[in-house]
């Protein structure tokens, strides 16, 4: 029987296995569908990566490279081109199953003591968002245009329209240009890009790319490749303004218009999630709803740089090797709820647990609007503000994060909430 | 006086730079941000990440860099330079696949080991 099983080789699996090493447990191992440790870093090969965790700007594989090597010189175990099929919790106790599926070893039942969930997150698609349309070749979410590209190495076009302003559509929207390709147009629904602004200015501004915001795609035109692109402004309802329209002349369309976690596995096994994340409701140590199955990085909730992925997975890793270590989670004296008020639309964690030793808690969140000076304030059930901290500018593309100082949390009342108050300049 | 938004770390932090003052620079929250402002106002340059042939290896295409930044003018040259490489795996992380780009000083370098197929 295993300590702990990770599910997911990827960034967040790759540090949490580490950590749970490092904290004592002996008997690891991590499921990783692909033929490679590393997960979507291997396609990301542009750099940027590492600046809070290394204090270097590495590239996706330079960065899963370190951890990859960290990883070798454990005694954790690997299984590749092993898909993971489902979890059964144990009950009262008794070990939890992960069955798994490969080559070699066929169908297996694996049983753990605790197991991470690192599965990471997928794209949204054209039919996700419903764009209307002919339905040609040549229509790819940005990170299968990454995958192609850089590892497979196809190059996906040569004239290109690009929807939504997240980051690998900004980072590709590069990348094909270097490649020899004219992307003609980043068409962006919302009034904000939801990238990160570095990205924005070596992106797109480097290259002379127009970003079109409050403007989506209202046609796509093409027999058998697509050949005509309509774009049109969008007004505050993001509905299509008529006579707004412009026709681009294009042979592809790459979407880049959200990720979604990936939690069949998570749902398979019967644990509390949140809609507002579409990942697992957590406690401050990482731990969900069921004792001894945490979950982390961008299954947990989409996060932009990979450097809070690793701190994550790392208290989960941690997480995961206490509860082994103790035989049970751990107790708590009280739990407090978290809450999203005015201008936040998710906390992780969801509740924290207070113990008998006081700690402070890390909480990330996101705002849903752009702000240019505000304070981020923490008020418990009472309405007693609890905590404030001041913030230049905050942004929906841009994850926000708070340490919740322990005192303050041992005499709050629960729920607390989080909200966003502008600073008048 | 010329705005900027820094594009040194994921911070993005608003720039001012003074061109008729000695380029100084306000509004960086560090060090890098102040040489980042200097020299985008004067000798842009800008890290190139790219993938070059690589046969027999585990993939087709083995991700590389320029180990120092590179006069932004000289990204498109130098991606014509990275096209004429063919490479044979195995290939070690952090390997010179060319030496002294376009007589830059920097090097192309492998952003990772190309095993060979299993």
């Amino acid at each position: 029987m295993y300590e702990l099983i990770v599910i997911g080789g990827g960034p967040a699996g790759l540090a949490a296995a580490c950590r749970a090493w490092d904290a004592g447990l002996r008997r690891i191992l991590v499921i990783e569908r692909d033929r490679e440790l590393g997960g979507i870093l291997n396609q990301c090969i542009h750099n940027g990566f590492g600046l809070q965790r290394f204090k270097e700007e590495l590239t996706g594989p330079e960065y899963a490279g370190r951890f990859i090597t960290m990883l070798q010189k454990t005694g954790v175990q690997v299984q590749l081109d092993t898909m993971a099929l489902q979890i059964v919790p144990g009950r009262d106790g008794a070990p939890h199953q992960v069955h798994a599926i490969n080559g070699q070893e066929g169908y297996q039942v694996l049983e753990t003591r605790a197991v991470i969930l690192a599965m990471g997150c997928r794209e949204r698609t054209r039919g996700a968002i419903s764009i209307p349309g002919e339905r040609p070749a040549g229509i790819f979410t940005a990170g299968a245009a990454q995958r192609y590209l850089n590892i497979e190495g196809y190059m996906v076009g040569r004239r290109v329209v690009i929807l939504g302003s997240g980051d690998i559509g900004l980072i590709m929207a590069r990348r094909m240009t270097l490649e020899g390709a004219k992307v003609l147009a980043c068409v962006e629904l919302m009034p904000y890009s939801s990238g990160l602004t570095r990205n924005i200015v070596q992106c797109l501004q480097d290259y002379d790319i127009p970003l079109y915001l409050s403007h989506t795609i209202t046609d796509i035109r093409g027999h058998n490749r697509v050949e005509q692109v309509t774009v049109s402004e969008v007004g505050p309802d993001r509905c299509p303004i008529p006579g707004t329209e412009m026709v681009f002349d294009c042979d592809t369309v790459l979407l880049s218009v959200g990720l979604i976690p990936e939690n069949e596995l998570t749902k398979g096994a019967g644990i509390a999630m949140d809609p507002r994340t579409s990942g697992a409701q957590v406690y401050e140590n990482m731990e969900t709803s069921i004792p001894g199955i945490f979950a982390c990085g961008n299954v947990l909730h989409v996060h932009d740089l990979v450097d809070y992925v690793s701190a994550e997975s790392e208290r989960a890793g941690a997480a995961a090797a206490a509860y082994v270590q103790a035989g049970q989670e751990e107790p708590a004296d009280h739990i407090i709820a978290l809450k999203n008020g005015e201008g936040v639309t998710y906390t992780v964690p969801q509740q924290i647990r207070l113990g008998t030793q006081a700690r402070t808690a890390e909480v990330f969140f996101r705002v849903n609007r752009v702000t240019k000076a505000a304070a981020i304030v923490v008020e418990d059930a009472d309405g007693k503000e609890t905590a404030r901290f001041k913030r230049g500018h905050l942004a929906p593309g841009e994850m926000e994060h708070i340490a919740l100082p322990a005192a303050a949390l041992q005499s709050a009342s629960s729920p607390l909430t989080i909200r966003i108050e502008e600073v008048p300049q | 006086m010329k705005e900027l938004v820094c594009i040194v770390c994921p911070r993005g932090c608003r720039l001012t730079v003074d061109e008729d003052n000695g380029y100084a620079v306000t509004g960086n929250s560090c060090p890098r941000g102040a040489e980042y402002g200097r020299t985008e106002l004067q000798n842009p340059t800008r890290v190139l990440t790219t993938t070059v042939k690589v046969a027999g290896g585990m993939h087709r295409r083995l991700p590389v860099r320029t180990n120092r930044a590179i006069p932004k003018g000289l990204l498109l040259a130098a991606m014509e330079e990275a096209a004429k490489v063919s490479l044979t795996a195995p290939v070690e992380a952090g390997q010179v696949i060319i030496p002294d780009l376009l007589g830059t000083g920097a090097d192309l370098i492998a952003s990772r080991a190309m095993p060979v197929a299993p």
